[in-house]
């Protein structure tokens, strides 16, 4: 069971941005996709979450095709946790996170009494129920994206996707984030493929790493085999080192000082 | 009771305001009027006529005036503000834009070209319906395919297309007022742009009802699904909404609505832009409880601005005026009062 991404082609107008990428995504861990800007991670996601249709190649999630499954199904699969959300409507906390029940109702209906708990469940396990009744945009960035993980647990789908989920967050925030997504992969076995760019955030919460360059898979594996300096160097094209902390932990840090 | 339980006891609240008002403004509009009728007696003929035991031969001409002039003209008025208020709702909430009103996608401008054509070609006034009907829905197909041709963001090239489809009609309009007759045609153009219900009789308001009854119906059955469609088209896609199909599904049916109201009423502007902000504020930001509290509520609306330009002067105001003229400064009100909490 997980996400396969076989030889996958995408372009825009001509100018290909993913050159066939395959690589898969398993249940239960984060699986972390870094890489520069422009080397294709959010048209990845984007291709993964069956927006965007490959020209070629297939992305299946527990053997069904992404691109010729209806969309509901698709969402009854996958949860997308988008970078920030730029709302216009200030919607309940409660009413949104209970639209991540969508994909199991019908055109005409709405949610119910059991799609509430589903949604009430979901608050609670990433620790904004006190927030139900609050307007969705007056809460802080990190209350926002706690909300929007809530809404994808409420999907109960085996993947989530993310989208650098912590990119507008502080220090703190990006690793409650993180450390809340870790969680859910253990416990609930969710199969996690988060598109990245701090390479230390990688390297503390990724089970996995896809290093991804110009629209390739450069390196592919476990975290701890793939950050490497020489992988990082050549990935981001400057002089970096992998240094080991007395106590074992490792950090990724530039020559400037 | 949790706090989202107080949402959507507010919800029901805003309903249970919305239809009192409503009811309301129905119960007075059938006593004002020229002929003066006593309460009691509009109460009894109303009964009687709601109770199917109305004879229009027997009936007295009181009765007669009720039947055939002020309760066409109360459902003509009712429905057409049921439509514009809620095409108002499903654009504000489809575009993600607070400004936005029904016209959006050049129905009115197409509905004022096809009046015009009409007025201008020899015939009767039942073509002059039938023309700004067909050329209202034909703008906005236009739009559409404008902006599916230009394969661009859909939502912003909707809206843009519908710029470039009303600039054009609206020329053509202007053309044709310029070449219209100076003493009967451009008179008659000019008023029927202004809006009014006074063409308002049992036939005009079963037309009407073939197209407003079945697109709002439509429109509450999806009206939670509009709240995914906020979001945005990733988010709803994500979300497992088949945006492909739900957006040009509701807008045929709202351009159904409009088109059909904007022909019999003529150009109607501001009910469609303010009335949805009002629901917002009373029913909350939520689409499933603001899309019915906007349609009850347009129709008293409606209702409330035609008994004012029926009663306020000895002739008739044409209601599109009097909408402009209490719609604004309302609409400018709750601006400066800061009552925005509906929307960001």
């Amino acid at each position: 069971m997980a996400i396969t991404v076989e030889a996958v082609r995408f372009g825009y107008r001509g100018a290909e941005v993913i050159r066939g990428a395959s690589f898969t995504v398993p249940q239960g861990a984060i699986t972390c996709l870094l890489g520069r800007n422009g080397s294709g991670k959010t048209t990845l996601i984007r291709l993964v979450n069956g927006i965007l249709r490959p020209q070629a190649g297939v992305i299946q999630v527990d053997g069904h095709d992404v691109a010729r499954s209806p969309r509901a199904e698709v969402a009854r699969r996958i949860a997308f946790v988008p970078q920030e959300h730029q709302g216009v409507f200030p919607y309940g906390v409660e009413e949104l996170v209970v639209m991540g029940r969508n994909p199991h109702l019908s055109l005409v209906s709405r949610p119910g009494q059991r799609d509430y708990a589903v949604a009430r469940a979901a608050m609670e396990a990433v620790g904004v129920a006190h927030l139900a009744g609050r307007d969705y945009m007056a809460i802080s960035g990190g209350e926002r994206q706690l909300v929007l993980i809530a809404r994808a647990l409420t999907q109960e789908t085996p993947y989530l996707l993310m989208d650098e989920p912590t990119s507008h967050l502080d220090f703190a925030n990006q690793h409650a984030i993180l450390a809340m997504v870790r969680r859910i992969a253990r416990e609930r076995g969710v199969g996690v493929l988060v598109a990245m760019h701090d390479p230390n955030l990688a390297l503390a919460f990724a089970d996995r790493v896809i290093m991804l360059q110009e629209g390739r898979v450069y390196r592919e594996g476990p975290a701890a085999e793939v950050m490497t300096p020489a992988h990082l160097q050549a990935l981001y094209q400057m002089p970096i080192d992998v240094v080991q902390l007395p106590d074992g932990r490792r950090m990724i840090v530039t020559d400037e000082r | 009771m949790s706090r989202g339980d107080r949402r959507r006891a507010r919800g029901w609240r805003a309903l249970v305001f919305s239809g009192l008002f409503t009811l309301l403004v129905i119960v007075l509009s059938f006593g004002m009027g020229r002929y003066a009728i006593a309460p009691g007696e509009v109460l009894r003929i109303v009964w009687q006529i709601v109770t199917f035991r109305f004879d229009p031969q027997t009936a007295g001409e009181a009765a007669r005036v009720l039947y055939y002039i002020r309760l066409p003209r109360i459902l003509l008025a009712a429905l057409t503000g049921v439509a514009l208020a809620g095409a108002g709702t499903l654009f504000q909430g489809m575009f993600r834009n607070p400004l936005v009103s029904p016209d959006v996608l050049g129905v009115s401008s197409g509905a004022a070209l096809g009046a015009a054509i009409g007025i201008l070609l020899p015939g009767g006034g039942g073509s002059i319906q039938v023309w700004a009907f067909c050329c209202g829905v034909a703008a906005v197909a236009l739009t559409y395919g404008i902006a599916r041709a230009s394969r661009g963001q859909s939502v912003v090239m909707l809206v843009l297309a519908g710029m470039v489809v009303s600039a054009f009609f609206g020329a053509a309009l202007s053309f044709l007022k310029y070449v219209a007759d100076p003493y009967e045609q451009l008179p008659a153009i000019v008023f029927w742009l202004m809006g009014g219900f006074y063409r308002a009789s049992w036939p005009a308001v079963g037309s009407l009802m073939l197209t407003v009854v079945p697109a709002a119906v439509l429109l509450l059955l999806t009206s939670w699904k509009l709240n995914i469609l906020s979001l945005g088209d990733e988010q709803a896609l994500s979300l497992g909404l088949n945006v492909q199909v739900l957006r040009p599904l509701l807008i045929a049916a709202a351009t159904l609505m409009v088109a059909g109201s904007v022909s019999v009423a003529g150009t109607i502007s501001w009910v469609g832009l303010v009335v949805p902000h009002i629901a917002r504020m009373l029913a909350g930001a939520d689409h499933d409880r603001s899309m019915p509290v906007a349609m009850l509520f347009g129709a008293g609306f409606m209702l409330l601005m035609d008994d004012l330009a029926r009663s306020l002067t000895t002739a008739e105001i044409p209601v599109g005026i009097l909408t402009s003229a209490i719609g604004a400064p309302f609409f400018g009100y709750l601006l400066i009062s800061g009552r925005r909490e509906a929307w960001r």
